[in-house]
């Protein structure tokens, strides 16, 4: 690092020595966050550019040289054949996986976390392997194992198979923070006059709901990027990825972008309306 | 069935109460009876199981063995939540997600009271937090915490309510006002307080009877001057306030006194003070009630003890003059002189006589360590 600092701040110095200390101590002192606004171009580079063509009234089949500027693209979402099926298709299996993983993986956090059954190790470990297995095995052994029990693949099987790898992460990320939870203010609350269930209610969850928050979310967003244990399970289905794979052979309709840009304004404002939740709760 | 503030309060009774977490015995065969109304003190050092016995009382520890009785209900198998019985956590326990007034209203709004904020606001005001209602727990300092846990515990008016060092995080002058508050409502409700604390002089000013505990059992039981004028253990001689110990052999009765031997040197002892069964005895007295004499001047009371030895540190603290002598035999004893004022001050290197009244001598069971609860004396100040 101090290699990488001194030469530029030589090179100042022959320009104006009598400036040198300062320039010197100001890269010093915004080291970090020059590195920062570094990664974070190197990260939001795609992002801009996908949004940037979401406006794009392209001239070729891949909306990948700047034409014109035009609204049509926001206006008319729906235009292009598949773009707002796939999309509809996509957000439901979306929130019928986060659902069914997350109230499963919640409840299997609790067990893990606060009970002591036998095969409580093994389950510990075994909940891990859907994160560990490459999608590409889990998506063909999920395949195997619907044919062989004849269920006709599509819209549940899909269902089925997200909630699998979806319930390894909440049930982490549950327990992570039911771990951080001190059960002496459950026994507060007992001691309070409060019974199981009040307790649960009042404390207990109130308390662990960010994690389950979080959870689901993470839940969602890894059943609607998921691509490869779809493709493998979804029959004659076709998510939002999948179409736009598909289309990408093709040609890719702007209106991608537009959905795109969507999903990122609104994972945006989530997280800036999750902040500012926290903000007034803590203050 | 449902408790009832203020329902007709009944001795609180612990059976044989152990309690073993395998690692440990954190409670040794404990009976104890705390009548009815009274202000008891537990006092120990860190790790005698005072805190496992509170929370047996409460239901949130299981008793390895024993029962549990409030008046003539046996609570043992009780839910924490049924029993008429609050606590006051050591490390406060406030809900966190929850501001200061429902932290305190939690308990009554579990029973159904609706209407709580006149009593929310008359308990803060006890615990003298006005206006702190709206704050979250993490907003308050230490001491502002542990007077939110005694509000949130004392707004319900248990039977029993048990304080497990419920004063700890305060500074003196705050914790006079809150051991006088704390007195005044157990009082005026008549309500059973179990305090649990490491402060000798809190437990003697508050208490009306005090366990000492050590290693899971009550070493003795009784009013704080019954406990300070009568150690009956080593270890509470040692553990509350101090105490001269030396080993003496009984050497013979004489009336109501005992004959003892102490190095060679003849000491006498009220026959009705010894515990100790066998001849072999510690026998003790307190710093405060020796006197300290120059060498030479006459000594010769009648039911009067007198020891030799050497003043080997003198150290003036206002009120008081401690003294530590050396004996012959290579023991240090504690000398206590108040400041009265014509009194003969000794600086270390004088050779002096210890001269106390004989009936203020008391023999202990001569087993186990003469130092034993001395050091925890230490720990608990510090
Ligand atoms: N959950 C537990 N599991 C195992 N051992 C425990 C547990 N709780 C307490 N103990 C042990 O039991 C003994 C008594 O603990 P306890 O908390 O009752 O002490 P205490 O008298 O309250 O001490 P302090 O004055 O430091 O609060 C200790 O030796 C402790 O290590
Ligand atoms: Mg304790």
């Amino acid at each position: 690092m101090a290699t990488t600092l001194s030469r530029p701040a030589a090179r100042a110095a022959s320009a104006a020595p009598a400036r040198r200390p300062r320039r010197q101590s100001w890269l010093r002192r915004h080291v970090v966050q020059i590195f920062a606004a570094v990664a974070l171009l190197y990260m939001f580079l795609p992002v801009a550019y996908v949004i940037a063509f979401s406006f794009n009234n392209p001239s070729d089949r891949y909306n990948s040289t700047w034409n014109s500027f035009t609204f049509s693209n926001w206006t008319d979402v729906c235009g292009p054949a598949g773009v707002c099926d796939s999309l509809k298709l996509s957000l439901e299996i979306g929130a019928l996986a986060t659902l069914g993983a997350t109230v499963l993986g919640t409840l299997i956090a609790f067990a893990l976390a606060r009970r002591r059954f036998g095969g409580r190790a093994t389950t510990n470990l075994l909940i891990f392997l859907p994160m560990a297995t490459p999608e590409v095995v889990m998506g063909s052994s999920l395949l195997t194992l619907f044919v062989n029990l004849q269920v006709p693949l599509g819209f549940w099987t899909i269902v089925i198979a997200h909630i699998t790898f979806d319930i390894s992460f909440v049930v982490v990320t549950v327990k992570a923070r039911l771990q951080g939870l001190d059960s002496r203010l459950e026994q507060a609350a007992m001691d309070l006059y409060a019974n199981e269930w009040q307790t649960f209610r009042r404390i207990t969850f109130p308390l662990v709901f960010p994690g389950i928050l979080g959870a689901a979310l993470l839940a969602f967003s890894l059943s609607f990027d998921d691509f490869i244990i779809t493709n493998f399970n979804s029959g004659q289905t076709v998510t939002f990825p999948m179409f736009v794979w598909g289309a990408s052979l093709r040609s890719i309709p702007p209106q991608v972008n537009v959905v795109g840009s969507i999903m990122f304004v609104a994972s945006l404002g989530l997280a800036l309306v999750g902040q500012v939740f926290y903000r007034r709760r803590r203050a | 069935m449902t408790p009832t503030a203020g329902a007709p309060a009944g001795d609180l009774r612990l059976v044989e109460l152990t309690k073993d977490f395998g690692s440990a015995v954190a409670v040794d065969c404990l009976s104890l009876t705390i009548p009815a109304g009274s202000f008891f003190a537990l006092l120990g050092p860190s790790g005698c199981g005072k805190t496992t016995t509170l929370r047996m009382v409460a239901g949130l520890e299981e008793p390895t063995s024993g029962r549990i009785y409030l008046g003539d209900d046996d609570v043992t198998d009780r839910k924490a939540y049924k029993r008429p019985v609050n606590t006051v956590f050591q490390n406060y326990a406030l809900f966190p997600h929850l501001n200061v007034f429902d932290n305190i209203a939690f308990g009554l709004r579990r029973r159904g009271v609706k209407d709580v904020k006149a009593q929310v606001d008359r308990m803060l005001d006890v615990v003298e937090l006005q206006g702190f209602g709206v704050r979250r727990p993490s907003q308050l300092s230490g001491g502002q915490q542990q007077r939110i846990a005694l509000a949130r515990a004392l707004i319900n008016t248990p039977q029993v309510l048990l304080l497990d060092e419920p004063l700890g995080a305060l500074d003196l002058k705050l914790r006079r006002q809150m051991q006088l508050e704390l007195k005044r409502i157990q009082t005026d409700v008549g309500l059973t307080f179990v305090h649990v604390t490491h402060d000798q002089e809190e437990a003697m000013t508050m208490a009306d009877t005090i366990a000492v505990m050590n290693n899971g059992k009550i070493e003795q039981l009784g009013s704080p001057v019954d406990l300070y004028e009568n150690p009956s253990t080593v270890f509470v001689a040692n553990f509350l306030g101090q105490s001269n110990l030396v080993a003496a052999q009984i050497v013979g009765t004489q009336g109501a006194d005992l004959l003892l031997d102490v190095q060679g040197r003849k000491l006498t002892m009220p026959a009705a003070r010894n515990c100790a069964t066998g001849d072999s005895v510690y026998v003790g007295v307190r710093p405060e009630k020796v006197r300290l004499v120059p060498a030479g001047a006459s000594v010769d009371l009648p039911g009067h003890n007198v020891l030799d030895g050497v003043v080997i540190d003198a150290s003036y603290t206002g009120v008081t003059t401690q003294y530590v002598v050396r004996m012959a035999w290579g023991q240090d004893l504690m000398v206590i002189a108040a400041n009265v004022g014509n009194e003969v001050r000794l600086t270390a290197g004088a050779n002096a006589h210890l001269v106390w009244d004989a009936s203020d001598t008391f023999g202990l069971e001569a087993t186990g360590d003469i130092a034993e609860g001395i050091e925890t004396i230490d720990e608990a100040g510090s």
